[in-house]
């Protein structure tokens, strides 16, 4: 075994811990940061696998947006401090277990599926290549995609955006 | 060289380069602050005030490591890890000559941008996990001012990378070389203002301190951390300072390179070129801090998202457009 392979399932192992660690923790924000250690290993994955934009893609999207903006809500409306009863109940264990195993299922048939046991070897992933390609073959659905973006952050606003027939123009 | 020893090198080399830069920075910093406002001390004391940083680490160092109560212990502990962490590995990208570089990236504008944002989650911690009210009212203010300027940050650098078709800095340094002008001259203009605006935001520098506030929030989401904590958080002020203003210089400023001087020695006098211009942006940064009241929060918010995303915005169509014309 190479050092990159036991890299590689030390990784797996940190992964799979801080993964556990995120269900099972009754603090909140304790949660948001082993969700954090989970998605910067998947990166290191993607690195060692050599899809560098992948890798950075999950840093500057999950890491640097979607957590910051957890944790922005977990300070605006949970203020005290500490491990948080509701979190930890006991209802629906067989239902979470069941939902999961099959979503496990579902993954791994469709990658023994595709893959089997080829081994791909790939040189990495050119970013230009990848940009020339999302915008020509795959022009249609990014745009869709786009569409799709404008809609949801246009219906967050007016959801969250209270009518303000009773408000004063300047207060705004 | 075998790989591993070469990386042991390359991180050595810049966790020695980091605390130097920041030491003289504080040095710039104080020395610029006590000509402006005449203060004694760091323009007199002790060699003429030149050993004034490192008198300051070993007071830090030296202090009680306070730990109150109620704090959220592990988190407290390690929010200053995150943010250090994110200044120092912006060091990879930084090119002091063609090869005197950690490592030219592919991706490397996309780097800066994704590892910078990290240091977020350091500041929204600190804040969090202090159980003090001044403290999270900083960290809430700090997330928001983050958020808002991390996107003309981005969208102003996007301007560059379509005029230097690529986003390895060495790459986009070599560009201007080739072009004859700096980016700042040749197109990039409003792109470079935008730039240093929202890097200024980003390191919460005046006139944009609000997380921190010392007259409002005393020291902002900081305000509970002690001893080498506190130094950790003050000396990743300065090593952000020395990343953002030696990005900037790279991107905007044609970076290792000057005109006239031979290309065969960049190697010697490349690093010291943009260690200069590092230095000369840093020294406007700090003119413009002790000179300048700080924003109102409403004021920081509309200036990113009326003023500056829009503007950056404009800059990027107006640079596409020219890139297809031209």
């Amino acid at each position: 075994m190479e050092a990159i392979d036991i890299f590689s399932y030390f990784l797996l192992l940190l992964l799979l811990l801080s993964g556990v660690k995120v269900v099972t923790t009754s603090n909140v924000i304790h949660a948001a940061i082993f969700l954090v250690f989970t998605l910067a290993t998947t990166a290191v994955l993607f690195i060692l696998l050599s899809a560098e934009f992948v890798a950075l893609v999950l840093i500057l999207v999950y890491i640097g947006a979607v957590i910051v903006l957890f944790l922005f809500g977990v300070m605006i409306t949970r203020a005290p401090l500490g491990p948080n009863a509701e979190l930890d109940n006991d209802q629906n264990k067989l239902l979470a277990a069941v939902i999961s195993l099959s979503i496990f299922g579902i993954f791994t048939y469709i990658l023994l599926q595709t893959f089997d046991s080829t081994v791909v070897i790939s040189e990495g992933t050119s970013t230009k290549l990848l940009g020339e390609i999302l915008l020509s073959r795959f022009v249609f659905p990014f745009e869709l995609v786009s569409f799709v973006l404008l809609g949801a952050l246009i219906g967050g606003i007016t959801l969250a955006r209270k009518d303000n027939a009773l408000m004063d123009e300047d207060q705004i | 060289m075998s790989f591993s020893t070469e990386l042991l090198i390359k991180v050595l080399v810049v966790l020695a380069t980091a605390p130097v830069m920041a030491l003289g920075l504080t040095l710039l910093e104080v020395k610029g602050s006590a000509w402006m406002q005449r203060r004694p001390g760091p323009l007199h004391v002790g060699l003429r005030g030149f050993i004034f940083p490192l008198a300051t680490a070993a007071k830090y160092l030296q202090k009680e490591t306070i730990i109150p109560n109620d704090v959220d212990e592990p988190v407290f502990k390690w929010a200053p890890a995150w943010v250090i962490a994110a200044v120092v590995g912006l060091f990879t990208i930084i090119p002091l000559s063609p090869t005197l570089i950690v490592r030219d990236l592919e991706l490397g504008v996309f780097f800066l941008l994704a590892i910078s944002s990290i240091s977020t989650i350091g500041v929204l911690t600190a804040g969090w996990s202090s159980a003090n009210k001044f403290s999270l009212m900083g960290g809430l203010r700090a997330a928001g001012q983050l958020i808002a300027y991390e996107l003309p940050l981005i969208l102003s650098v996007v301007g560059v990378v379509i005029q230097a078709e690529t986003m390895s800095t060495v790459g986009i340094v070599e560009k201007q070389i080739e072009f004859g002008f700096p980016f700042v001259i040749a197109g990039q203009g409003i792109a470079f203002i935008i730039f240093m605006i929202a890097a200024t935001a980003e390191m919460m520098r005046t006139p944009f301190d609000m997380p921190i506030g010392e007259s409002e929030l005393t020291m902002g989401f900081f305000t509970e951390y002690s001893g080498i904590r506190f130094l950790i958080f003050y000396i990743s002020e300065y090593i952000n300072l020395f990343v953002m203003c030696a990005i900037a210089s790279t991107l905007f400023l044609g970076g290792y390179h000057v005109p006239l001087l031979p290309t065969e020695w960049v190697n010697f006098y490349g690093p010291l070129v943009l260690i200069g211009k590092t230095f000369l942006l840093a020294f406007i940064l700090i003119a413009i801090r002790w000179s300048f009241p700080r924003f109102r929060e409403d004021q920081l918010q509309t200036l990113a998202w009326k003023v500056l995303i829009p503007l950056s915005l404009l800059n990027i169509m107006a640079t596409a457009i020219m890139k297809v014309v031209f």
